[in-house]
Parts: structure tokens; sequence; C-alpha cells
């Protein structure tokens, strides 16, 4: 893991990292504080990205966004890691019905674009965070297990597991102890990907007005509203569509470090 | 054709289990659906609307019924009538489809005739100059989420060059000119993502094939080099690009909802998000089967196109 | 189109070599640096000899072919030397000039018949493709010569398999494909590069004999590159010795088995198993090893047999059966049954190595895991030790088997250090302190010829025949009474090959182990086992001692087998008649298939052979 750290997006991740979860402790002004009568202010003291159409402090709004960014995303990946690996793993290696029956749930889930999915749910549901992690967690489980599904038939046909089998170990502790240390490469890849799907999903539908509700700040929002204001104050625009992309370039360019770092066709000792 | 029927019958059961489980959708929800669609933040709902409701969604008759009923009717067709309005789901959807799959079909070619040829090029001197370019090149395109692009090259092209209009339709038979001058802004954010993941997948999948064994046979018999990329590595290699393609172009079906929201094209998005925010049942799970459909037809597609260049799998 | 066919063979002469190679010295860059791999190579072949190419893994043999034919990636290779093709240098040639050359007048096969054809054409495509490229002529006058090609290589019923795809084909017919290809433009020179290495023995036979055939047609000359010294003398007039990169021997191939005048030759020909090297030999006798130093065979001395006849048995078979079902997709309804291993029966004893041997498919691996376990039996019984397989706890189980697999490369978990993977079995069994795991690795990597400093490290820092001699040592940890090894020598090099032999021996003679020693190589048999038993089809078809099975062969099969062996003695290079296109065949049958009643006949005291019937008639 040290390893995954020590290069260029990884010190870059660690920064997004330390302003979303640090920022918001810091002596900001307040996200929600609107102040009308300085619409469109620019930069100050108090506020040093300039004011919004309410008044709201830019920086602040910002940084708070990138945080629920991280944590919807992060949070959604976690839960559909743990359901998806568990599935995939078991799949994997138990075989037989068990096997043929979840890839067949796994398929009926991929039959629906995660973003009409997300739709659906928030129709049902009503929109917010409370219905937009359980569906991305949903929504992301089959890659996961079917990346756990294929790296444990690709382990389980090694001698070494065979190996070990003869050596009386049990099921599990040739699933925790054999397995799962060798597949832990490219479910790594998927975890880092998944979370990237999950920050584009996520703000697409805060751009819809899907997603985090307002007043509460969220990238893909603050895009959806200053298009109309473009005009008066680009700024407003621009800052939020740059943190995005910021964001989303950091953690696909992490997902590719840890990609290499994983190759199978790299010899990998520690 | 064995592999051929056996696939079709797979993707019909598929669409059957899609269309049952969105119908059932409704009914996962705790409580009463017809209540829960028309709360509004914290006030309980006018009883004789719920009612009303339930009687237009049919949600008063028994489980079973209602099923054959509502999957019947999409069989034939017909997916209800809106709540709002009480106009056809069906007549609708129909309108705005063809719109929605031309921006789909225009981003697709485009970003193939983009991906695949820079995809081959780059796999071709993986460590050269153009390789380089084209692979950050790519990573930026597929880093930047879609409504965002969008949003930019509004800004860009409309707002600060004044080159294109911002957004709109004109039906391509009123004036065709004006038509492919709005195409052009949605296509093109749709292509550019599109083709840095035909350009990736393109250039990993012929990184792959090249090595093998039998590029270097077809080599060894003295084929030219031009033929040896086309003939045996690109189609070999296609195939990935195939699948990754169709996914794509799956997910696109949604992913256009965000472009078009942009660019105020009047495609399925502006029912769609139309739709949820009015909590209009019907409307939201229309859209979902028929993109759902097309999803599952796609898939099918591919698998025939497999069939057909690849001999191993048709047994 | 065979225009120039005749005057060709007369203007070849000895005096005027077609291929006349001087100071060949490939490089490679490897993170910057120029590395060569390939030094000051020299040879010559001419029209219709043959001039084998033999060294280990890592020798540069296969690289100096691929250099020739300039087919090494540009960038990152240089070449320098010189290579006069009939008086052209190809080293010289551009890439435009050398695809002239390529498949024309200078043709190449190679080791991998199964992923060496493009899996998307057809063979008949990939045939007249070859035709197309370099004659000026139609698609349906190219279809009509690669389908007189098909003949030649005796691809039976060729107009109807013309347009089927290389995974219809089997891995002996897809070579003859590759065969057929490359000769389509009746090239003056074939490059043979490892062509039989992949296929089974009976098969390399066949394909060894049509090479030396269709040479014999066409007066084409001949590179073969191989690590077999069977195969090199049975195919080569002129032998190249490489070693690191360096020819260090060359001579005609007589000379060099003769008189090896270099001790690196000397110890790969004493390395080379030979069929009826041990005729007359009572035990199974280890490896003479050859000390490079002073460069004298050391013989081993005399052996006690380590076999103690009779009960008790360490293993006892009674018609085990297994079969795999092969299901139809939609309805999961069984079509048709592999039968992998039928009826088969055999006993263990104490200090006894039993060897199974056949070919692919033939049901000797599925064997191997029945008895050990990890594949469940359908039908028989196993008694390991006393005791039905069955009713023995997996934990119990580890005490009694153990098993070492082909694959070096595949049977080290990647992420243990070699110490913990030996040790594994006792942190299983919860058995040994920290320190005394520590201690146990160390005495056994000593036991196996390793150091015990090395148990720190990483699979991936081992050469395979390291890693083969860990996977040993990591049997023996539970100290087991019996062993299977799974081909756990074919995967080595033969100077590793000799080596691991010898350990094994060495070990049974210690510690009294049981082998079941699973394997294709007739001459590693011939050298270790006490017992043989020839496996067709599932079924053991000929079981005895050694000597009897190797100097009395019954069967028919288990003499085809035998035959087929090439003998490292050139002397002996024999001409077989035109060969029989056989295919191995397939033990899928149908659903309702019933295994006729089978019959042993008892040939002399504890040999035994299968009545097979009219099948072999």
């Amino acid at each position: 893991m040290k390893q995954a750290f020590q290069s260029p997006s990884g010190i870059l991740l660690a920064l997004i990292l330390a302003i979303a979860f640090i920022g918001p402790l810091l002596p900001l002004a307040d996200p929600l504080a609107m102040d009308v009568a300085a619409r469109f202010g620019g930069p100050s003291a108090a506020h040093p990205l300039g004011q919004d159409e309410y008044g709201r402090d830019l920086l602040s709004r910002l940084v708070h966004a990138l945080r629920s960014a991280i944590l919807i995303s992060g949070g959604a990946a976690m839960i559909s890691a743990v359901i998806g690996v568990s599935v995939g793993v078991v799949a994997g290696y138990v075989r037989g019905f068990s096997e043929a029956l979840s890839m067949r749930v796994m398929d009926v889930i991929l039959c629906f674009p995660p973003l009409l999915l997300a739709m659906l749910a928030a129709t049902l549901y009503g929109a917010g965070p409370s219905t937009l992690v359980p569906v991305l967690a949903l929504v992301f489980v089959p890659s996961f297990t079917r990346v756990a599904h294929a790296s444990v038939m690709t382990v389980r046909g090694q001698d070494y597991v065979d190996a070990t089998r003869l050596m009386g170990a049990s099921a599990t502790r040739i699933i925790f102890r054999t397995i799962l240390p060798n597949i832990v490469g490219p479910l790594f890849v998927q975890f880092s990907f998944v979370v990237v799907m999950s920050v584009i999903l996520e703000s697409g539908l805060s751009f819809l007005g899907l997603g985090v509700l307002p007043p509460q700040p969220s990238l893909g929002m603050m895009i959806g509203t200053a298009r109309s204001t473009f005009a008066q104050e680009p700024w407003l625009l621009l800052a939020p569509c740059l943190s995005l992309i910021v964001l989303v370039l950091v953690l696909n360019a992490f997902c590719d470090h840890l990609r290499q770092l994983f190759d199978p066709r790299r010899e990998s000792g520690a | 054709m064995g592999w051929f029927v056996r696939r079709l019958a797979q993707s019909l059961v598929m669409l059957w289990v899609v269309v049952s489980l969105v119908f059932l959708s409704i009914h996962f929800v705790p409580g009463d659906p017809a209540e829960l669609l028309l709360a509004q933040d914290g006030g309980s709902p006018d009883p004789l609307m719920v009612q009303m409701l339930r009687e237009q969604l049919g949600l008063d008759r028994p489980l079973p019924e209602q099923y054959s009923h509502n999957v019947m009717g999409i069989l034939r067709g017909d997916l209800g009538a809106s709540m709002v309005d009480g106009s056809s789901v069906g007549q609708e959807v129909m309108r705005r489809l063809p719109r929605t799959l031309e921006l789909i079909a225009a981003a697709g070619i485009l970003s193939l005739l983009i991906g695949i040829p820079a995809g081959v090029l780059s796999a071709l001197r993986p460590r050269g100059r153009f390789s380089r370019g084209a692979a950050v090149v790519a990573g930026t395109a597929q880093s930047v989420p879609v409504f965002v692009l969008g949003t930019l090259l509004v800004v860009l092209f409309a707002q600060v060059l004044g080159w294109l209009p911002a957004g709109g339709f004109v039906p391509f038979s009123r004036d065709p000119g004006k038509h492919l001058q709005l195409l052009v802004l949605p296509a093109a954010t749709i292509a550019i993502g599109l083709s840095a993941i035909v350009f990736r997948i393109t250039r990993a999948s012929m990184l792959d094939v090249l090595p093998l064994d039998f590029i270097r046979t077809a080599r060894a018999k003295g084929v030219p080099a031009r033929r040896v990329i086309i003939r045996h590595a690109l189609r070999n290699a296609l195939m990935p690009v195939i699948t990754v393609f169709a996914l794509q172009l799956g997910g696109l079906l949604a992913g256009t909802v965000l472009v078009e929201t942009v660019f105020n094209w009047p495609g399925l998005s502006g029912m769609l998000v139309a739709g949820v925010n009015a909590r209009d049942y019907p409307v939201v799970t229309g859209v979902l089967v028929v993109v759902s459909a097309f999803y599952i037809g796609l898939n099918l597609l591919v698998d025939i196109i497999y069939g057909i260049t690849d001999p191993r799998v048709r047994k | 189109m065979s225009r120039n066919r005749e005057n060709m063979t007369v203007t070849q002469s000895a005096e005027h070599p077609l291929l006349q190679v001087q100071g060949l010295t490939v490089g490679f860059r490897r993170g910057g640096q120029w590395n060569d791999v390939v030094r000051d190579v020299g040879f010559s072949v001419s029209g219709g000899e043959t001039l084998a190419i033999v060294g280990e893994s890592g020798s540069g043999k296969s690289v100096t072919s691929m250099a020739l034919m300039q087919l090494l990636p540009r960038d990152n290779s240089r070449i320098s030397g010189q290579a006069l093709f009939r008086g052209i240098d190809l080293l010289q040639l551009d890439e435009r000039q050398m695809e002239r050359i390529r498949g024309d007048r200078i043709s190449m096969i190679f080791q991998e018949p199964m992923t060496s054809l493009n899996p998307v054409m057809t063979i008949g495509a990939q045939i007249a493709e070859s035709i197309l490229t370099h004659r000026r002529i139609g698609k349906a006058e190219a279809r009509a010569e690669a389908l007189a090609m098909m003949d030649r290589v005796r691809i039976p019923s060729a107009k109807s398999r013309y347009d089927d795809f290389p995974h219809q084909f089997s891995g002996g017919m897809r070579q003859r494909v590759m065969i057929a290809a490359a000769l389509a433009c009746q090239p003056d020179l074939l490059i043979a590069d490892e062509p039989t290495t992949a296929l089974d023995v009976t098969i390399q036979a066949q394909v060894l004999d049509l090479i030396k055939e269709l040479q014999a047609e066409s007066g084409m000359g001949v590179i073969f590159i191989t690590h077999d010294m069977g195969v090199v003398a049975e195919v080569s007039d002129r032998t190249l010795v490489m070693y690191h990169g360096d020819v260090i021997e060359s001579g005609t191939t007589e000379q060099i088995f003769r008189r090896p005048a270099k001790a690196y030759t000397s110890a790969l020909l004493s390395a080379v198993p030979r069929l009826g090297s041990m005729t007359g030999n009572a035990v199974p006798t280890p490896y003479p090893v050859f000390d490079i130093a002073s460069g004298k065979l050391r013989e081993p001395g005399p052996r006690p047999n380590t076999l103690r006849e009779g009960p008790p048995y360490l293993l006892q078979v009674s018609d085990l059966s297994k079969r795999f079902a092969i299901q139809s997709k939609l309805l999961k309804r069984t079509i048709a049954r592999v039968h992998a291993v039928e009826g088969v029966s055999f006993t263990l004893r104490q200090g006894e190595t039993l060897s199974i041997v056949g070919e692919s498919g033939c049901g000797k691996s599925t064997t191997g895991k029945l008895i050990t376990g990890l594949h469940d039996r359908d039908e028989g019984r196993v008694v390991l030790a006393g005791r039905e397989l069955g009713a023995i706890p997996a934990v119990e189980r580890a005490h009694d088997i153990q098993m070492i697999f082909q694959d070096p490369y595949a049977s080290l978990n990647p992420r243990l250090r070699i110490g913990e993977a030996i040790t594994e079995p006792l942190r299983i069994h919860g058995k040994a302190s920290a320190t005394e795991q520590r201690e146990i690795a160390a005495s056994l990597l000593t036991r196996v010829g390793l150091q015990p400093e090395m148990a720190g490290r990483y699979p991936h820092e081992f050469s395979g025949g390291q890693r083969q001699r860990i996977c040993v040592a990591r049997a023996l940890v539970m100290k087991p009474k019996v062993i299977v090894a799974d081909e756990a020598v074919s995967a080595l090099d033969v100077t590793m090959k000799t080596q691991v032999v010898n350990l094994m021996m060495d070990l049974q003679q210690e510690m009294g182990l049981g082998f079941v020693f699973i394997s294709h190589d007739m001459a590693v048999v011939e050298r270790i086992s006490h017992r043989i038993a020839v496996m067709y089809l599932g079924e053991i078809v000929e079981i005895g001692p050694r000597a009897a099975i190797f100097e009395n062969p019954r069967h028919p099969y288990t003499r085809r087998l035998l035959g087929a062996v090439p003998v490292p003695d050139p002397a002996r290079r024999h001409q077989r008649g035109a060969a029989v296109v056989t295919e191995l065949r397939s033990p899928v049958r149908p659903p309702d298939y019933r295994r006729p009643v089978r019959r042993y006949l008892e040939i002399s005291d504890d040999h035994f052979v299968l009545d097979s019937g009219e099948d072999w008639q």
C-alpha cells in the first residue's frame, strides 16, 4: 500500500483528501450562510474566491462539496466492494448453483444503466444522499463480483492452491490466506475505478438536481446553477468545473498507477 | 445456428426479468406506493388524491392482475399513461427516441473513426511520441464528466467565440443545415469521451495481440506488414473493442441524458428529468424499460457479431 | 512454380552452401543497456542438409534463428555479422526485401502449434496466404495448390477440412498445417524452431518423419533448433552446440556424440536420458554426475534396493474410475462423458517407485489427483496406508500423501516467502513454533541442495529447477509416506532434470518413500522406476516391472510408445517407413457407454497386459 502513494498521483490524491477533510475544520465561512446583498461579490479577505448568486462563500462551498463527493463515492464503493467481493469469491470457490445464481443476478443488475436506475430510485424514494449511496453501491456490485470471480477462478486453478489443499488446509483458510492475498491487486484497481465512476455519476445526478439536495453544496449542482450566470461571473462556473476535473484526473491517474503496480506481467514480490 | 437461438432465448428471458423487476419496483417501497409518490416534504397527501392515483395506476387491483395487465401492456407497446397529464408514455417515447438515437449514432461513428486508427498507430510504436501524446489526451478526455465537457464547450464555442448555437433543436426536415449545426456540439461532447475509450481499448488489445505467435507466423510467411497488422492483428484485436464499445453505447443512452439537458436536445432526457422531478412513475419506468431493452438488444448484437467473426464462439 | 527447382538443387553442393553465417552477434536493449545474447555465431547449411542447433533455455538458439529471419523487434535489438543466403546478405536487407524472402525462399515453423495459427482464419486460407503473398496467381489456383499441400503433409480429407478453423484441429494436425504453409512456396531453407517439443511422442515421431520426407523430396536445407539430444541424433547431419549465447562446439552429429570436445557437451550428453541405458540394472540407479571441473563422469556406486517386498502396501487402488460430464449449454443435460480414468488398479509398496506413463489425455494426471483426493472418484477404492481414502480426515491425509506438480511457476504461492511456503503445512497443523519452523525450513533447504539463507526470498527470484526443489522440500515437511510427482521434471532443462531425479532417488533411499511418478518421458521413467503402468484412453494397458515393460513390451500401444522415443545415438538413426498418420483417440463417449468387460493376461510374474481384443488388431 505504501508503494501506491509514493507516486505523483498518490501524493496529489493525499493532498486532495487533506483539503477535503481538514479544510472544513479550518475557520472558513459557513458554506450555507447567505448574504444576498453581496451576491456575485468578487474575491475579498473574507471570501478568497468570491461569493455566489446568494452571496455564499465559494471557497467554503467548494471544500464542502469536495468532501461530500469523496464521502458519497468512497462510501458507496466500500459497501459495493464488500458485497461484490464476498459474492464473487464464494461463487468462484464454491461453484455450482450459487455461482450460476449470483452471476445471473449480476447480469440483471447490469441491464439497468446506472444513471437511470438512480433516477428510478429518486422517483420512488425521493432524491438525496440516502437514496444515492445505496443506489451507487448496488450499481457497482456486479463489477466487483465479476473481477473477484474471475480472479478467484484464475488463482484456484493454480497448482499452489491444490498443494495447500493437500496440506490439509480448510476452505476458509484457503480463501482467506491463499486466494485473497493473490487477488487484492485487481480488486484495488477495481475499487479506485469504481470511486471514479461514482464521483462522475454523483456529480451528474447532482447536476440534474437529483443527488445532493440544495442548499448543501455539491460540485455538480454548483455547475448546473452557475451555467445561467456565466456572463455575470464566469468564475462561479469554472471553479467547480476545474475542481471536478482535477479530482477525476487525479483519481484516474492513481487508478492507472495501481494498475501498473499490480500488473500480472510485472513480477510482484513484496 | 444453435448458439444463436440459445442467445436469443437468453436475451428474451433477460428482458422479461427486467420488465418484471421494473414493474415490481414500486412494490418494493415500504408502505402504500401511491401515498409515497404523492408525499411532499413532511405533509401527508390528500386521501382523495391517493385514492385517485391508486385507481389510475391500477394499484387497487390484486397484484397478479396488475402484473399481467402491465406486462401484457408492455408487450403490446403500451407503456401506460403519464400521471401528470394522462398522455401516452409510449407515444412520447417514440417521438423522442429517434433524436436520442441520432445523437448516439453520430457520436458513436465519430469515436470509432478517431479511436481505432489512433489506437492501432499507438500500439505499433507504444513508446513513440504519438503514443505518449495520445495517451495524455485520452486520459484527460476520459476524466472530464460529459456534462462538464458540454458546459465548457458551450461556454467556449457559443458564448466566447460565438461560432455555434448554444443548444436547441430544429427538425432535419425543416432546416437540414441548422439541424446539423445544432448536432455538432452535443455529438462532439459524447464523442470525445467515447473515442478516448475506444482508443485505449484498441491500443491495449493490439498490444495484447501483436506479440502472439500467430503474428510471428504471418510475418515468417512474408506477409506484408500492413496486411499483418490489419488482417491478422486488428481482426483479432477488434473483439474486445466491439464489446466495450457496445457496453459503452448502452451506458451512453443514459449518459446522453446529461448531454441532452446541457444542450436542450429534446430526446428522452427531457421527459425523463421532468418525470423524475414530478415523480411521474409511469414515465420513468417507461423510459427505463425502453432503454434496458435497447441495452439487451445491443448485447445480443455484439454476441452475434462475435459469432460471425470468431469461429470459436459458435458451437 | 517449381520452374527453378531442378537446376537449383543441382547447383547446390557442399562447396556452395545455401546459407553461410559469420560473426552473428545479437544484442537486446534492456533499460537503456545493450546486452549481447548471441555472440559471434558462425555456421553453414547446404541444400538437402540438416543442421541442428542445440542448447538449453537461454542458450540463444531461438534468437539466432529469429535474427536470421529479421523477426526480432527492430528498435530494441541489434544484429551484426553476415548471413549470406545464395550470395545475398540477409542482415543487410530492409523489411520490404526481407518480406520477399520470408515464406518464399526461407520458411520457418515454430514450437507452439496451438497458438501459432490465426484463430479467426480458416486453415486453408492460412496456407493459401503464403502462396498468394509470393506468387501472382488467382485465388482458385492458390486454393488448389493449398489443397495439394495439405495432401502432401497428409492431413486426412483435406478438401472437407480446408474451411475448418484451427481450434477444430489437434496439436499434431496444426503442426502439419504450419508445415504446409511454410513449404507451400517450396523454400530452399526451412528453419524449424522446436517444432515437436509441444507434441506427444508418437505424434512427434510422425512430424519428424514428415519433415525428413519432405526434405528428401525437395532437397531443401533444414535448420533444426531443439533442446532434445534424442531429436538431434534422429534428424541432423551436423550439430552446433550453444551455451549462454556462444557456439561452444560444432561438427558432424556423429563426432559430437562420439567424441564431444567440450566438457559442457559431455555434461549435456551424459544428462540425456537414454532409453535402454538401464538394461541389466536390477534397481533404479541415479544419473551419473558430470563434474565440469575435472571433466569426468562420476558413476553412482551400487545401490541397495529401496523396495520392501510384500505387504503392508502404501497404496492399494482398485477399479478406480472418473468421468467428467459434458453438458449441453441450455438444459444442462449430459450429452457425453469424458472417460478420464477407467477401471484402474495398482498397488504401491514401501520404497517403491511406480511410474504411470502415457500421452496427453490418457488419464495419468487425473489418476494422480484421484489418489491424492484432489478429485472425487466415481467408482473404485483407494486404500492409503491401510485406510480408506474417504475415511481419512484432510488433516491426517497430509501425513500420508503429498504431491509435486508439473509447472514450477504455478505451484508456489507468489505471495509467500519460500521459507514460509515450505513450513506452511506446519502452521496449518499448528505443529511448530516460529523458531522451530525456521530451523526446519533451513534444514530442508539444505537437504534439497539450496542455501538456508534463501528462505526469505520470494519464488520469482528462483529458476525453474530451484523452484522444483523447493516444492520437493514442501512435500517433505509433513514426512509423508507417498509422494505423487505429476510430470515433476518435465518442464526442466536436462541438467536440472537429472539433478531433481537424483534428489528424489536419494530421498527415497533415506526415507523409504513411495513415489507415484507420472510422466510422458520414457527415458526418465526407465531410470527411476521399479514398476511401470502404461495408460491409454483412461485404462492401464500394460503394467509390470520396469525390465519387463522395456525389454518385453506386449501391448501394441506400449510398443508404439517405445518405438516413437527418439534415441540419442546417431548410429541408430533408424529409417522408419512412411509414417502412419494416427491421432490420439479421444476418451469422450456417449452417455450410455458401458465399458466392455476387461481381462488382463499375465505374461510373466507381475507383468499384466490388457486383452483389448479387436481394437488393436
